[in-house]
């Protein structure tokens, strides 16, 4: 009953505090003002509701107790389930093939979509490096994608080069300004370095809008090529769906290098990284270098993701570099879980389809993308899936194990 | 001509600056005490445009005189404003006290965009005109190419806000407790100092500054939408780093000088990479000052 | 100036009684200070430790000694003095101004009075940190995963392995590190300063907070390593039963000075020592 009154008391307290904007409209056409109860009545119920719920959430976490949990039988069953090598390889088979044969079943719109969603899944790939995996705040990833995108539009527009020669291009120069950018920052803390990625990431975007002789400014570069295919004519949905391959293609290979890197030598020194500087510096590790390496390997993913973009909007402005593209590939990261792959992969797909299928939904896309990154702060910090174990062979138990058959 | 066209330029600046200074302030008094980059105080700043916007817009129906509509305006607009910084702070930060630096950072970012797209869903993402409220003063006619009435308004509101915020924090008991909570937050606890009372605190007040920094950049500038708190909220960051984040005489120092570099670069070189200006210097601040200009340098301890 | 010399002269002396098998130095460090600011945390400490010798930093709190381990360590910056690491062939290297990583690197790892374990990665991984400078693959490596990186990594989860089981922390190598108990924590430290084949390993407390039975068992913990890694170690520690008991030599120092040195027998008895640390226990 308590709650209840407590949850009434936060409903009231958001209805006065949301009132003037939510409220009230003025109209300038007809000089009047609207008032819009309705609206107010359905946020006092949800508030309520959402109050309720947050308490009891509350009440959960203070007991240690998680906010989501799976029934007994089914959670651990479920995970051992998802658990199973055998389980996990046939998934990415099923999901493979559902990708393959996607553009044959679906028509070119979906197609597109789904081109869109998998180049987020690329991007958001990419900054798990920087942001998941070496624990480096970056607020200014779009400057990286644009730095890609920008390189394949200008290099093609001033020298005809075509796409095969920009992608590593791309790649490449998104590395040299990822190295411009590491460099300086290197001593600064955590949420320093965010304020100062984000400053990078605006200055890219203005100096492209502004530069107007060089990079054609806010009207940006059209006329972008598709890839071609080995000089072939292809008709608009025959490069669609090359592109699309292409993409499932670039996604593989990052997901690949991802999971290599991830339990490698380097990729161990990252995660050190992230959890300890100092412990990390006194363990032997070069920052310098650990710190440049994780920003050369997420700017360069970004710079590959730029240049496929560049060719299948075959259009660019600044505008599709803004703070806002940022913050939604840190969303996916967030979402997903710091430093999991198969997290990051399902958060990037939730976060661009759904939107793209529930037309309700699509107007609320970037407020739930805000919320989403509070809540999972505060809830589940830790992301979607997490507990991504890496296993190690270790020689000498598996020694013991071998004598422990023979005896 | 040329002493005049710098005078134009000189308190073209210091309009410019005091807002940055106003706004800064929410910063450095919000990072002063948790150390947190509240993300979404440019939005504080925002909303409190939209709010006295809707007032003024209600009450311009009923023929009330522009300066009491000014004044209700911002009074409302400050309360509201207060409220909405209490409520960030209760809903996105105090449940991550103690969470890893980052994670109140992120939630920050999160309630940032969930406040502009609040704004677009309710209100709209058009520009919206913001009547004309300020009065014009007879006495400026002669100096109207250095000063309008809008900056004499905006250079006498902050002065005095800013006059009004020193004089608490100094000689308030709640003032003393601020500063104690920013020194040492666990001292000032075990002195019987109710940090969660302080810290609230801070976050209203901060939200009440910047709502009057909203209020007078709205009806200087003649326009308002969603987005005005990213650009304005991302410059007063810069003047609270430049002049040391924490320190209040800073943050006040720092919107000065942020807003006549602004100021001066616009007038005698380009206006296209004005922006720009104000990026450049939060970063080279950042790597090569940290401390900014009147801030204390910081050990880390092992 | 003369009574330095003489006190420098006195204390070699001692050290060679000491260290008869083997009087060769690991660690040499002469006038050592350190300013912040206007105040002086360290002032002229001269200190020397060498081979296979385990030799005690002791003095109260805020006496400088863990500002003598990070500027030892390279994590501050020393003001004056100079810090020399003498590798296995007796040849010196000065360490003033290089940075954590190149001092680990020449062969002297250390661990933290406030534990700074990698806490969300598993305990095998903390170790596997610990070998990142004695190994050399690449990212280019790691992509293509060819044999040598194969081998190399396989070594490394080997050799991890095996020191953790000698910190009897092999059976929970898959834990998170954060989940492990305190002592568990201070002993997993250990193993992972190990894993970067260091010289000299500096203990920062890695007593503190533990049970006296612990506190045993990690005193026949850090013989144990010495006896079979035959490596010199230097320890701050509070506990007075362990210091004494385990310690070849001892350091004393107070407001940033050294003020005396020598074994545990001299240490107990000297007057400067009883008056300015002991000194209560003494009365009591």
């Amino acid at each position: 009953m308590q709650r209840l009154i407590k949850s009434a008391l936060v409903a009231l307290w958001f209805v006065v505090l949301t009132f003037p904007i939510m409220g009230i409209k003025i109209n300038t056409v007809t000089h009047s003002v609207d008032l819009r109860s309705d609206r107010m009545l359905m946020l006092a119920l949800g508030i309520f509701i959402l109050a309720a719920v947050w308490d009891w959430a509350f009440s959960r976490k203070s007991r240690g107790l998680p906010v989501i949990s799976l029934p007994q039988g089914l959670g651990s069953s479920l995970a051992r389930f998802c658990g199973s090598a055998s389980v996990r390889r046939g998934s990415a088979c099923a999901v493979l093939a559902g990708l393959i044969v996607m553009p044959w079943v679906s028509s070119l719109y979906q197609t597109n979509i789904m081109t869109s969603a998998l180049l987020y899944i690329m991007l958001a790939l990419g900054l798990n490096i920087v942001v998941g995996l070496a624990g480096q705040l970056v607020l200014g990833y779009a400057a990286f994608y644009a730095v890609g995108a920008y390189t394949y539009g200008l290099l093609y527009q001033y020298f005809g080069l075509g796409f095969w020669a920009c992608l590593p291009l791309g790649g490449a120069m998104a590395v040299f300004f990822g190295l411009v950018l590491g460099f300086p920052v290197l001593r600064l803390r955590g949420d320093y370095l965010a304020i100062v990625t984000l400053g990078f990431g605006e200055i890219v975007r203005l100096t492209l809008q502004n530069w107007s002789t060089v990079t054609g400014g806010p009207r940006g570069v059209s006329n972008i090529p598709r890839p071609g295919l080995f000089g072939m004519d292809l008709t608009l949905e025959m490069s669609s769906t090359y592109l699309y391959y292409l993409v499932v293609a670039a996604v593989i290979i990052t997901i690949i290098v991802i999971s290599r890197l991830k339990n490698s030598r380097v990729g161990l020194a990252l995660q050190a990284l992230r959890e300890d500087e100092i412990a990390c510096e006194a363990m032997g590790i070069n920052l310098t270098r650990v710190k440049l390496s994780a920003f050369a390997l997420g700017s360069c993913w970004a710079g590959f993701a730029g240049v496929i973009f560049a060719a299948k909007t075959t259009f660019i402005n600044p505008a599709s570099f803004t703070f806002m593209d940022s913050a939604m590939i840190l969303s996916m990261v967030v979402l997903g879980g710091m430093g999991s792959i198969t997290g990051v992969v399902i958060a990037a797909v939730i976060l661009i389809l759904a939107p793209e299928y529930l037309r309700a939904f699509s107007e609320y896309r970037m407020l739930i993308f805000g919320m989403i990154m509070v809540l999972m702060m505060i809830f589940r910090p830790q992301g979607l899936v997490s507990g991504e174990r890496a296993t190690y062979r270790i020689s000498a138990l598996e020694g013991r194990a071998g004598k422990g058959e023979g005896a | 001509m040329d002493f005049q066209y710098f005078l134009e330029l000189f308190f073209g600046g210091l309009t410019r600056g005091s807002i940055y200074a106003l706004i800064a302030l929410g910063y450095t008094l919000v990072y002063g005490i948790i150390q947190l980059i509240n993300f979404a105080h440019g939005e504080v700043y925002m909303l409190g445009a939209f709010t006295a916007l809707i007032v003024a817009g209600i009450l311009g129906f009923t023929g009330f005189p522009a300066v009491g509509i000014l004044l209700v305006a911002a009074l409302v607009a400050v309360v509201w404003c207060a409220a909405y910084g209490y409520t960030l702070e209760k809903v996105a930060y105090k449940p991550l006290r103690g969470a890893p630096r980052l994670s109140p950072l992120i939630s920050a970012i999160g309630m940032s965009i969930f406040l502009q797209n609040y704004v677009i869903l309710a209100q709209t993402s058009d520009f919206v005109p913001f009547p004309r409220l300020i009065p014009e003063f007879d006495f400026l006619e002669y100096i109207d190419y250095i000063m309008g009435p809008s900056d004499l308004v905006i250079l006498v509101t902050s002065t005095c806000t800013m006059i009004a915020l020193t004089l608490f924090i100094h000689y308030t008991r709640m003032g003393k407790a601020m500063r104690a909570t920013a020194q040492n937050r666990k001292m000032a606890m075990l002195l019987g100092i109710d940090a969660d009372r302080i810290i609230s605190l801070t976050f209203i007040i901060g939200s009440a500054l910047a709502a009057v920094g909203g209020v007078l950049i709205a009806s200087h500038m003649g326009q308002v939408n969603f987005n005005i708190g990213f650009l304005a909220g991302m410059k007063a960051f810069t003047a609270a780093v430049l002049g040391g984040i924490g320190s209040i005489p800073g943050a006040m120092v720092g919107g000065l000088v942020l807003g006549l570099c602004e100021s001066f670069t616009t007038g005698y070189l380009s206006g296209n990479y004005e922006d720009v200006l104000a990026f450049g210097i939060l970063i080279l601040i950042l790597i090569f000052r940290p401390d900014g200009i009147l801030g204390k340098a910081t050990v880390q301890k092992v | 100036m003369n009574a330095g010399m003489n006190e420098t002269r006195q204390h070699d002396a001692t050290a060679a009684r000491l260290t008869a098998r083997t009087a060769r130095p690991v660690l040499e460090v002469r006038g050592l200070s350190k300013n912040f600011g206007g105040l002086r945390a360290l002032n002229d400490v001269d200190l020397s430790i060498n081979e296979q010798e385990i030799v005690a930093l002791i003095g109260p709190n805020g006496a400088g000694k863990t500002t003598f381990f990070n500027c030892i360590t390279g994590i501050y910056t020393p003001t004056e003095g100079s810090v020399e690491l003498y590798d296995a062939d007796g040849e010196p290297t000065r360490l003033n101004g290089r940075k954590p990583h190149e001092v680990t690197e020449l062969g002297m790892a250390r661990t933290f009075q406030n534990i700074r374990l990698f806490a969300d990665m598993t305990v095998l991984e903390n170790v596997m940190i610990g070998r990142h400078c004695r190994t050399r693959s690449g990212i280019l490596g790691a992509l293509l995963r060819d044999p040598a990186t194969r081998a190399e990594m396989q070594d490394t989860v080997d050799r991890s392995y095996a020191l953790l089981e000698s910190v009897h922390l092999a059976d929970v190598y898959n834990e998170k590190a954060r989940n492990l108990s305190y002592g568990a924590q201070r002993r997993l430290e250990i193993a992972r300063a190990m894993a970067t084949e260091p010289r000299l390993l500096l203990l920062d407390e890695p007593a503190a907070g533990m049970n006296p039975q612990e506190t045993l068992e990690l005193e026949a913990l850090v013989r144990d390593i010495r006896a079979r890694h035959k490596l010199s170690i230097m320890l701050i520690e509070h506990d007075m039963g362990m210091v004494m008991s385990m310690s070849d030599r001892i350091y004393v120092m107070e407001y940033g000075s050294r003020i005396a040195a020598g074994t545990p027998e001299e240490i107990r008895t000297n007057p400067l020592v009883i008056k300015a640390y002991l000194g209560e226990d003494e009365h009591a």
